[in-house]
């Protein structure tokens, strides 16, 4: 097998013990790029020669006797709102195109001194604010499962850079769904951990008190190993949680449901829900129940009002967070001829800086926070909120996890929901109740849907801090499901067709 | 026809009561700034002491100074505040170039501190002034306008903005309404400020300095018609950056609204400046038009749940109040009314307390400052504390005075040295030679000569006239300048010439 199908921990392991050197790894890697990715249009940045040097130090600490940790010298992928030195950050909008952070995110710092070599930075919708990547500002992104189709979003560029073997790991941010639905229709792994259980520091704000960083990869185990080494409390970060991390990979080697307690959502089934999808679910719920685990149908009933309580607190927050880009301090400044006033430059760069769909939340958010107006949205989606952590805490009295579909439907061609916002919103349906608790969910494949052949997510969810349990179940659930088909789902991806090297 | 602009003070509140409130801004001296690590040192080169957090850089996010926590919550243990249980800091948002996230961390309907007072003086009247909240929040950069001639934004060729002061830990103090203050007002709000500052000062949490801009006042004025229930439309006046210009904005604002509601038109509610030079206000932003600022609670930080343990930490810690300090020295140094509020507004308590506890007795160490010291800080127009001499020097010429070893004039000598930098105490009265001279040998050769130039004088003393000594005592301390024994020299002239 080529250096690129292997997963990270067996990279990971490859590295350590000689066989490979990180370079070898990171040149299989950016060759792969190199020959897909003019498909594909996973990344927005990569520099060849920056990754051989930092796959180069790696090699370089290993020979001088350097403790490394199971994922050195393992490429990795960054959604371009995770800040970095070495590298532009433009969070998918021309509003901070070119712009070099001065500082590292938490998350990527503590992945460079594990010894991960990022590949580049990865597509993605402008501010992660959509479902489909089409929204960056820079192009779209495509599902290597048809090319024809969306990789999801917002951090498709990163579902996508694995699912085509670019990458075997990435980073991304789950707001409303933005890690659990791209990983979804593109047939990985992913996970939107616990809120504070991993640093946001540095990591440019869609909507502070719903962002979350979290993992992709092929497999479980390598999830839970990228999951591991970037979180834990960040004094950066005062929402970020000062307790242990939850012990996941453990549970994803554990890899077992036996009375375990499963509780389905019974709300995330009907209307709106693509047949295909509802039957790979259907049958993964049944091969729980036997492997052991104890199936009960669980009523979310606030879970109906999540979506319209989350369009109201992320634009609220967004139209706050992107304030900031106003042609001051760094990013895009227009129209500065010497006649005009800052007024006049902040309203200019803004409106020619961001995207309609940017602008569509900014002007929701503005409003629901005007005065008069507070009480009746953004108060009462904070009450919604509260509902919905009920919800959760009655399931969490009966049951271990919660199980849903990851999306209603497979991957949707791209521009089908352009042009109606209310179409791509329901892509986050099953995710967003997650968001607006915080507790932890993962999506992991769970097989094909019958009409189109693309790929279904199962959505595991477990409370704050549990993060362990969804990886316990996710982990069993690929075991059986790869035993079934004889390895994994990504296996039936069609190949892609390299370009000329 | 033509309205007068301003009505005299005298008749407008002859008509008309005025209703004040006042909002002050106070800067934390903490060594870092509220969200991040930056120092916060006072005049620094422009834009050094920044970071991610402080400018406000996608992706950065605050962390709050524990120890500004601790210094609001000191400031609203001295108000008299109830410190609350659990509260939160909000987003107040608009746009503004200094603001570099373009909103401002601070606190809405949830501040830390609610419901105190203070009482203050005003011409041997207690007036209590109720505080409806004190709360925390960052401060803003500084833009300089450049060009124009105002200074201010309108007219400006171009703006920079310098946020060393982006940051800094600030706590707001808002009275509630003042009222029933009658021609009082200005003094009462000059009096709120005055005690205000002091009560922040000793407790040692800020420098408030109004001039450098580390305590800053905003002025509510309002006028209703005399025996009205209903306030009048009010004016908010900022840019007031003196104890004394607090007292003027206050008193120009009554005229000025006096004149206005008795041209039958209505006051606007606005935002106003006050001028130092002209001692006049000026309309600013109109409220009317302003932004709704869609404060929502801090999504990045986490609420505030100070623990009554801590709060109860934190008020034993806090030194004796200036209120409580001003009745026990009354009652120590045995001072009238008006003798206290001159140590007081001169600034001499702290340096009259310190110069007693280095030896001194009440009533000297007051006679110094308050007399030969504070003429000397008028003659070289600095402030008393900013003369060259400490409370322990004072102390020890005082000493040299109680031993005999210096007289009054001779100790003048000596504060006259120390202050032009000739050294201490002891070394000035080295170097200039400045002891009394009491040795019988010294004294009896210059009475000898006075005697023999005053032959006139003497022949009255001898002739009974006693009192006539005075005057050849008096030439005797000019011949020795002024360093004989005054008391010896007269026993001498006396025995000399038969009259004892």
């Amino acid at each position: 097998m080529t250096l690129i199908k292997k997963s990270a921990a067996e990279l990971g392991a490859l590295i350590a013990s000689g066989e490979a050197s990180a370079v070898e790894v990171a040149q299989a890697h950016l060759e792969r790029v190199r020959a897909v990715d003019g498909q594909v249009h996973a990344f927005l940045h990569v520099d060849d020669e920056a990754v051989l040097a930092q796959a180069r130090r790696v090699d370089e600490r290993r020979a001088g006797g350097e403790e490394l940790g199971p994922l050195a010298g393992v490429p990795i992928a960054h959604k371009d709102v995770f800040t970095t030195t070495d590298m532009p950050t433009t969070a998918g909008s021309k509003i901070l195109e070119g712009w070099r952070p001065p500082y590292d995110a938490t998350v990527t710092a503590r992945l460079r001194k594990a010894g991960l070599v990022i590949l580049g930075k990865t597509n993605m919708d402008e501010f992660a604010m959509g479902s489909s990547t089409e929204n960056s500002a820079y192009g779209v992104t495509r599902n290597p499962w048809d090319l024809s189709r969306v990789p999801g979003g917002s951090s498709g560029g990163s579902s996508a850079a694995v699912a085509a073997y670019q990458a075997p790991l990435s980073t991304g941010t789950d707001t409303g769904g933005s890690i659990r639905q791209p990983a979804a229709v593109t047939g990985i792994v992913g996970t939107k951990p616990t809120y504070g259980g991993s640093s946001r520091y540095g990591i440019i704000a869609f909507a502070s008190s719903l962002d979350t960083p979290g993992p992709f990869a092929r497999n479980v185990l390598d999830a839970a190993l990228l999951h591991e080494a970037f979180s834990g409390h960040d004094v950066m970060d005062s929402t970020s949680i000062d307790r242990a991390v939850p012990p996941v990979v453990e549970a994803a080697r554990r890899a077992d449901v036996n009375g375990l307690r499963v509780g389905v959502v019974k709300e995330f089934a009907g209307e709106g829900y693509q047949a295909g999808v509802l039957n790979r679910f259907n049958e993964t719920v049944e091969l729980l129940e036997s492997l052991g685990a104890k199936v009960v149908e669980v009523g979310c009933p606030s879970f109906a009002y999540a979506l319209p309580a989350y369009y109201l607190i992320a634009p609220s927050e967004a139209s706050s967070n992107l304030a900031r880009f106003d042609a001051m301090r760094y990013g895009l400044r227009v129209a500065d001829d010497g006649t005009r006033s800052a007024e006049e430059i902040m309203a200019l760069t803004r409106a020619q800086g961001f995207g309609p769909e940017v602008k569509r939340r900014i002007m929701l958010g503005t409003y629901a926070l005007s005065s008069g107006y507070y009480d009746a949205y953004y108060g009462k989606a904070q009450q919604v909120r509260t509902l919905i952590a009920r919800d959760f805490d009655n399931a969490f009295e009966q049951v271990d996890v919660l199980v849903s579909p990851t999306t209603p439907t497979t991957a949707f061609p791209i521009g089908e929901r352009a042009d109606d916002p209310m179409a791509m919103y329901l892509a986050d349906l099953c995710t967003i109740p997650s968001n607006l608790t915080g507790n932890a969910a993962i999506s992991v494949p769970c097989g094909l849907a019958d009409e189109d052949g693309l790929p279904v997510g199962l959505q595991i969810m477990a409370p704050v801090l549990g993060d362990d349990r969804v990886y316990r179940v996710g982990a069993a659930v690929e075991k059986a499901l790869e035993d079934r088909w004889g390895g994994p789902l990504l296996a039936k991806a069609p190949e892609l067709a390299e370009a000329a090297k | 026809m033509t309205t007068p602009t301003i009505v005299k003070y005298e008749e407008a509140l002859t008509r008309y009561e005025p209703v004040l409130g006042i909002e002050t801004h106070i800067e934390l001296g903490t060594n870092s700034k509220m969200f991040c690590g930056c120092p916060t040192t006072f005049g620094a080169e422009p834009n050094t002491q920044v970071c991610p957090v402080c400018l406000g850089l996608p992706g950065s996010l605050p962390v709050t100074n524990h120890a500004a926590i601790e210094g609001i919550i000191k400031i609203g243990l001295a108000f008299n505040c109830e410190i609350v249980e659990w509260c939160r800091f909000a987003r107040k948002n608009y746009f503004y170039p200094d603001m570099p996230k373009n909103y401002q961390i601070s606190q809405y309907d949830e501040p830390l501190c609610v419901d105190g007072h203070l009482d203050i003086e005003v011409e041997g009247e207690t007036y209590r002034v109720e505080i409806e909240r004190v709360h925390m929040e960052e401060d803003t950069g500084k833009s300089l306008h450049v060009g124009g001639a105002t200074g201010r934004i309108h007219g400006a060729d171009f703006s920079l903005v310098d946020y060393n002061r982006a940051g800094i830990p600030l706590v707001e103090i808002v009275t509630k309404p003042i009222t029933a203050t009658g021609d009082k007002a200005p003094l009462v709000a000059r009096a709120y400020a005055t005690e205000l500052r002091e009560l922040v000062r000793s407790i040692g949490v800020s420098d408030v300095r109004m001039e450098e801009g580390s305590m800053r006042c905003d002025v509510n004025v309002s006028l209703m018609p005399r025996g009205a229930s209903e306030w009048g439309t009010r004016t908010e006046t900022k840019n007031v950056n003196s104890l004394r210009s607090v007292e003027r904005a206050v008193r120009s604002e009554i005229e000025r609204q006096a004149a206005v509601l008795d041209a039958g038109r209505r006051v606007i509610q606005e935002t106003r400046h006050f001028h130092e030079d002209t001692g006049v206000t000026t309309s600013g932003r109109s409220k009317e038009e302003a932004q709704d600022y869609r404060y929502f609670p801090e999504p990045d930080l986490v609420p505030m749940a100070p623990s009554r343990e801590w709060v109860e930490e934190l008020r034993a810690t806090l030194p004796e109040l200036p209120a409580a300090r001003r009745k026990r020295v009354q009652r120590e140094w045995s001072l009238s009314d008006l003798e206290l509020r001159d140590v007081v507004n001169a600034g001499a308590l702290d340096l009259i307390e310190a110069t007693i506890a280095a030896g001194a007795d009440a009533a000297s160490a007051r006679k110094w400052w308050m007399n030969e010291l504070s003429r000397r800080a008028t003659e070289q127009g600095v402030e008393l504390t900013a003369l060259p001499i400490t409370p322990d020097q004072v102390a020890r010429i005082q000493a040299m005075v109680v031993a005999g070893e210096l007289n009054d004039k001779l100790a003048r000598k000596v504060f006259e040295g120390v202050l032009a930098g000739e050294g201490t105490p002891d070394e000035v009265v080295a170097a200039r030679g400045l002891k009394v001279v009491s040795d019988d040998g010294a004294l009896a050769a210059i009475i000898d000569q006075v005697i023999a130039d005053n032959a006139a004088v003497a022949d009255k003393v001898r002739g009974g006239k006693v009192a006539a000594a005075g005057a050849l005592v008096g030439a005797v301390m000019k011949a020795s300048r002024g360093q004989a024994d005054a008391g010896r020299a007269r026993e001498l002239i006396l025995e000399k010439l038969g009259a004892s």
